[in-house]
């Protein structure tokens, strides 16, 4: 593998991370961060769709007239999510229960049509799918970080386990205001980091 | 001779006031407050506030430091926060929730914004939305100051059980009156005493820190709309944290409008929104978050009601 091919796929990571620097996909990023086993369940399920999309994506684009681009790619999108959607339902049913309505809401994740339109549609399948997976692992390691602040801050847990024996959990930090509030605290620690 | 030729440009004439005046002032007013408070639920009381204003005090040398601003710790306005933190605890609350309520307000809703002068929103008023969205049982169970068993507040009977309810656990209207006005009842460390609420307030007033405008516009609008929704409005102003929250909250300067104009509007929103939440939601106080939400209108306040251009209409 060349140099060019793991800067493809190592991008999504960090520097161009979709969540803490293209902040794309704020939705679920503040929505299914309750816990990590949450936060993992969505990272994974992205991963597949944006990983399949793309290549598809980049497959059909020369078959697809450009007016009517963004439908066919949400008929793209929407197939592979029904396809998680069902397989998590039928394998992982906590994990369905819990963040089951935001799966199908991948459908209109702008990460996944930004990556749609931004880079399969200009690039051939094999750096789409490089693509594909870099900036799902991307958005899957901001959810975890994400989600890991708050499971410890405000349930006193990490994958279930109880982290400080006898400390009473800040419960405001599973409720919207503590995804607001460690989401904002990441993208300063980004740009700070950028910034030196 | 170089002393000679400075010249500076305009202001010329300067105000004595500075922050630290201001702020040592407001403390003053404060402390009545604090020694009411002690007398009242005891030495844990002293313990609580202690906790916040040292936690202030630290967090805000530590932002600072971080921010590499020079230290201000002598300015008083931590102090001021650490207390009307305090002031807005139940006074049987564990001593290392505070802690978490003071740093939060004093590091996200302060230094976040930019430090003294540029926080959108009161710290004190923040830390304790904070903790009543964190720990809401620890925040909403209150002892009574005579034998120290858990009870509710007047305004929670009120709202529990009715004005009937409130007026026989006081025996009667005018013991309710004078039980609420001198302070002995259940309820945050610093908002029992309207008694000496106003007295600090009114010490505020005379060394010219506030003006009558907030406070009174905010006070007269909650009287008006509880007397004419059919409620008791003395009750309405004696009761829970609407006196504190008017003469020491509300009129922060960093917080509320500049204008006069502007100040009486800021104080018939806070009026209003009280009102609206005490009688409508299932709070049974809004004071802090109806600050806090005209807080959040206070630009757009600014805006509508600028300073008149000296010389125009």
């Amino acid at each position: 593998m060349s140099v060019s091919t793991v800067k493809e796929v190592t991008k999504g990571f960090w520097e161009k991370n979709p969540v803490l620097v293209l902040a794309l996909g704020l939705c679920p990023s503040l929505a299914v961060t309750t816990s990590v086993r949450n936060a993992l369940g969505m990272g994974v399920s992205t991963i597949f769709v944006l990983t399949l999309s793309n290549v598809i994506i980049a497959l059909i684009k020369g078959i697809v007239p450009s007016q009517i681009r963004i439908p066919c790619y949400i008929i793209v999108i929407a197939t592979l999510v029904t396809i998680v959607d069902l397989v998590l339902a039928a394998y992982f049913p906590d994990i369905s229960k819990a963040i089951g309505l935001f799966i199908k809401l991948i459908v209109v994740n702008c990460i996944i049509l930004g990556r749609a339109e931004a880079f399969a549609a200009k690039n051939t399948a094999w750096r789409s799918l490089l693509d594909g997976i870099g900036m799902g692992i991307g958005f899957m390691i901001a959810l975890v970080l994400i989600a890991a602040v708050r499971e410890v801050l405000g349930a006193n847990k990490l994958f279930g386990f109880t982290v400080f024996p006898g400390w009473r959990p800040i419960a405001v930090m599973v409720l919207a205001p503590g995804a607001f509030l460690t989401l904002g605290f990441l993208l300063g620690a980004k740009n700070l980091r950028m910034r030196t | 001779m170089a002393r000679l030729l400075h010249v500076s440009s305009s202001p010329h004439l300067r105000t004595s006031d500075s922050i630290p005046k201001i702020m040592w002032t407001v403390v003053i007013a404060l402390l009545p407050l604090c020694v009411f408070a002690v007398w009242l639920f005891g030495w844990y009381a002293a313990l609580l506030i202690a906790i916040c204003v040292a936690t202030a005090v630290l967090t805000e040398g530590l932002m600072q430091k971080l921010r590499k601003q020079k230290l201000t710790l002598y300015d008083g306005s931590a102090v001021v926060m650490g207390i009307l933190v305090a002031c807005n605890l139940p006074p049987g609350i564990s001593w290392w929730i505070p802690i978490i309520g003071t740093f939060v307000g004093m590091a996200i809703a302060k230094h976040c914004y930019g430090g003294l002068g540029y926080n959108i929103f009161n710290p004190a008023l923040i830390a304790r939305a904070f903790l009543l969205a964190a720990y809401p049982k620890d925040m909403t169970t209150w002892i009574s100051p005579v034998d120290a068993t858990t009870c509710a507040t007047p305004l929670g009977i009120l709202k529990e059980r009715g004005p009937g309810e409130l007026l026989s656990a006081y025996g009667g209207k005018l013991s309710l009156y004078k039980h609420l006005f001198i302070g002995n009842i259940p309820g945050c460390l610093g908002e029992t005493s309207a008694l000496l609420i106003l007295a600090g307030g009114v010490f505020l007033l005379l060394r010219g820190i506030i003006t009558w405008h907030i406070p009174l516009s905010y006070l007269a609008t909650l009287a008006l709309l509880t007397f004419l929704s059919g409620g008791d409005p003395i009750i309405a102003l004696l009761a829970g944290g609407v006196m504190l929250g008017a003469w020491f909250m509300a009129t922060d300067l960093v917080t509320s409008p500049f204008t006069r104009r502007g100040q009486v509007v800021f104080g018939i929103g806070c009026g209003l929104l009280t009102f609206l939440i005490r009688r409508f939601s299932g709070y049974p106080e809004g004071t802090s978050y109806a600050i806090l939400l005209m807080n959040a209108a206070t630009p757009l306040i600014d805006r509508y009601f600028p300073n008149r251009i000296y010389g125009t209409r």
